[in-house]
């Protein structure tokens, strides 16, 4: 599985949703309907910009919002490379309901409480929430008993919330490399952990990054609550997936 | 043969209740309550929760005055996050806030006089239900229904544009506001929202006089049901200014008994645990509070518009305080304990929140750009104010980590409990003692006792009359004797 993504100069043809784009070799799909402004909805992956602070993209592949169907089979977008003749299937109705039913599967087993949550209106899974009309989860509350860690004197991490996408672990890091976030247990008991002794040190920027990065409401900064008014959050204006996609920049950082 | 009546759920209030009437072998009314039935939980699930969610969690105890308790939570992150108590903050947060605030009591007290209480007063509490309700008054009094619309509209798009949406905004943060009001926002509130006069706030201060008009007009021809319907004499509690003034959004605590005797005098709101108490009875969920010094058999009170005016000295805004002499003149000086008068000193306050909104806009600290001020962080917070129901306590501790720790909440219409209770025993022993048959009338004349009140017990609104209405007689022995349904 890819994290980060290396590319070549070689020029490959595919097509999404019937039509024909062109990717350089070694991109994933992902990225090639993002250069071609096609768009593909993610919860892990995450494109490199200079707001978000990081160097190359990331694709811990774990949520699986992004899957499409290449020649007839399901995959996920982030963690496959283009190859020649791919015919990709993305937005249709059969795919989206199976995104709208990981959604769906992610609210029910949390405990997204969205009205009270700062990242409201700015977080990715209530907005892909809104994009694929959940009004309410076909399937049954898990009612999860979560943790708040509270202990640095930074950042909130609200274990209700998080929905283990991996971009905390692959994306904040010390200035010497040291991860801040990692994965522990396994299958159901799976969660995220905070190395608490570096979290205490964070610097304000990355306290913010750490905070943007998420996609949903798990990593807070403190006491920064509601300080951005209805009409400025980051999908008042546009919803998700409106988005105007780079289409010059050839996947480098903008 | 001793028997039980009851009537639930009392419609045309937020929320759901229960009343039931005991009467004797003779048909005596011998104890009357107003349960609730509800119960919230609020101040248990909070806890946990980081500091700043506290003003977005929990005004989710309403759809009505949710701005109330937004507020008050605020107030209190205020404290906690050295902002001061009422008085730290920027200009333009204080001012944003109190535009809010009188924003939501404008609408808040325009719903409720003409939306749920006025099919009472223009058809008759035994009018036709199917008549008394607000498509009876849209359709009998089609310009006073368009008027009592437009005025809510007016508040509930002063709250959008303050705290970011009508209903369940974000716009008071811990230690100021996240906005400011625009230029265009100001001049379409001043004029009239989107070039309509009737949007505008002097129209809104034409319309409140004009209701003070028409609620007068029909106490000169009904002054015998609205002096005497469930009247009886209390304590009254508000905050008021430090001057006596009204004051909706901050002051002290201050009560006056019967007589408009002192019995509070001007608390600092940080010390209300001083001043009231709470007690706990078996069959309801709501608490029932009490002026500490008092005990709980005296000093149980009223809070409420009623109340306000019957506490505080005057009203700081010109055309609501002609209409405060006249009202105070009424009972010459003296407190007013008559609960169907809570409509008069209500509309009198909606004039005054018209006033108090056209004054702020005219204020240019409004477009001010310093929202947010912040000093040395404490462990405990404590907000009150008045929202229109009456007086609001919220009080919380927060660890070190800034998680919530403990939250008191005394909402207004806990405060006016026993009040209520003592309502509608009032009502009840007027309509029904010695009688056999229970009347929908009857059962009607009990909920306008304690609809006067504009309770909020929770979220829900049912005004069209359409909730289910059941009453039920029973024997000492618990054994129905009789059953009247409506809308079931």
């Amino acid at each position: 599985m890819s994290e980060t993504i290396e590319t070549s100069s070689e020029i490959i043809t595919l097509t999404i949703d019937g039509q024909e784009i062109q990717a350089a070799a070694g991109q994933t799909i992902l990225q090639a309907a993002q250069k071609n402004g096609i768009y593909i909805p993610t919860l892990c992956a995450l494109h490199a910009t200079k707001e978000n602070g990081l160097e190359s993209d990331i694709a811990p592949g774990t949520c699986r919002i992004c899957t499409v169907k290449v020649n007839g089979r399901t995959m996920a977008a982030c963690t496959t490379p283009v190859a020649q003749g791919f015919v990709v299937e993305n937005d249709t109705e059969e795919l989206n309901d199976l995104r709208k039913t990981i959604v769906e599967l992610l609210f029910v087993e949390g405990n997204h409480f969205c009205p009270s949550c700062e990242k409201s209106g700015s977080c990715d899974l209530q907005a892909l929430a809104y994009r694929y009309q959940m009004l309410s989860p076909r399937f049954r509350y898990a009612f999860s008993s979560r943790e708040v860690n509270a202990e640095s004197p930074k950042l909130l991490f609200d274990r209700n919330r998080c929905i283990l996408c991996r971009r905390c672990v692959l994306a904040i890091r010390t200035e010497d490399g040291k991860q801040l976030f990692g994965f522990t247990k396994r299958g159901d008991k799976s969660g995220i952990i905070m190395d608490e002794e570096l979290v205490k040190n964070i610097s304000e920027e990355q306290a913010q990054q750490a905070m943007h990065i998420c996609p949903v409401g798990a990593i807070i900064r403190k006491e920064k609550g509601f300080d951005t008014p209805f009409g400025q959050r980051k999908y008042d204006q546009n919803p998700i997936g409106s988005e105007t996609v780079c289409t010059t920049c050839n996947g480098e950082k903008s | 043969m001793a028997q039980k009546i009851t009537i639930e759920p009392v419609t045309r209030v937020e929320g759901h209740g229960k009343v039931t009437i005991h009467l004797d072998d003779n048909h005596q009314v011998t104890e009357s309550r107003l349960h609730i039935v509800e119960f919230r939980g609020f101040e248990r699930f909070v806890c946990g929760r980081p500091f700043w969610e506290a003003p977005v969690l929990v005004q989710r105890l309403c759809g009505i005055c949710p701005v109330s308790h937004h507020l008050a939570a605020a107030k209190a992150m205020d404290m906690l996050v050295g902002a001061g108590d009422g008085n730290g903050l920027t200009p333009v947060a204080e001012k944003m806030r109190r535009l809010m605030h009188y924003g939501q009591i404008f609408q808040s007290h325009v719903l409720h006089f003409f939306h749920l209480a006025s099919p009472d007063l223009l058809f008759g509490i035994d009018a036709d239900p199917a008549q008394r309700n607000v498509i009876g008054v849209i359709m009998e009094h089609t310009e006073l229904a368009k008027q009592a619309v437009l005025m809510r509209k007016y508040g509930q798009e002063i709250i959008a544009a303050t705290a970011g949406k009508k209903i369940h905004g974000t716009g008071a943060v811990p230690g100021g506001i996240n906005k400011n009001l625009s230029l265009e926002d100001r001049d379409a509130f001043l004029n009239g929202i989107n070039g309509n006069p009737d949007l505008s706030a002097d129209k809104m201060i034409k319309w409140a006089e004009a209701a003070i008009a028409l609620l007068l007009d029909y106490h000169s021809s009904h002054t015998e049901f609205l002096d005497g319907f469930a009247a009886f004499p209390s304590n009254h509690l508000s905050l008021v200014r430090p001057d006596g003034a009204l004051d909706l959004y901050h002051g002290v605590i201050r009560a006056v008994d019967p007589e408009g005797k002192r019995i509070v005098n001007d608390v600092d709101s940080r010390d209300y645990l001083e001043v009231v108490e709470e007690e706990v009875r078996s069959w309801s969920y709501m608490k029932f509070p009490y002026i500490k010094e008092l005990g709980p058999k005296k000093g149980w009170y009223r809070v409420g518009p009623l109340a306000r005016l019957n506490v505080c000295d005057f009203i700081p805004s010109p055309k609501a305080q002609a209409a405060f002499e006249q009202f105070r003149a009424y009972t010459k000086g003296k407190p007013n304990s008559m609960s169907m008068h809570y409509h008069w000193a209500r509309l009198i306050e909606t004039l005054h929140a018209a006033e108090v909104m056209k004054e702020l806009l005219l204020d240019p600290d409004l477009q001010g750009t310093d929202l947010v001020t912040k000093g040395e962080r404490c462990g405990e917070g404590i907000g009150l104010l008045e929202a229109p129901r009456g007086t609001l306590f919220h009080h919380y501790q927060v660890n070190e980590q800034d998680l919530i720790t403990m939250c008191n909440l005394i909402v207004s219409t806990t405060n006016n409990n026993e009040p209520m209770n003592r309502a509608v025993n009032a009502a009840a022993v007027a309509q029904m003692t010695g009688k056999a048959e229970i009347t929908e009338p009857m059962m009607n004349a009990v909920e306008v006792a304690i609809r006067a009140y504009d309770p909020c017990l929770s979220c829900a609104t049912h005004a069209m009359g359409q909730m289910p209405l059941e009453v039920t007689l029973y024997d000492a022995a618990g054994a129905v004797l009789d059953q009247q349904r409506k809308g079931m």
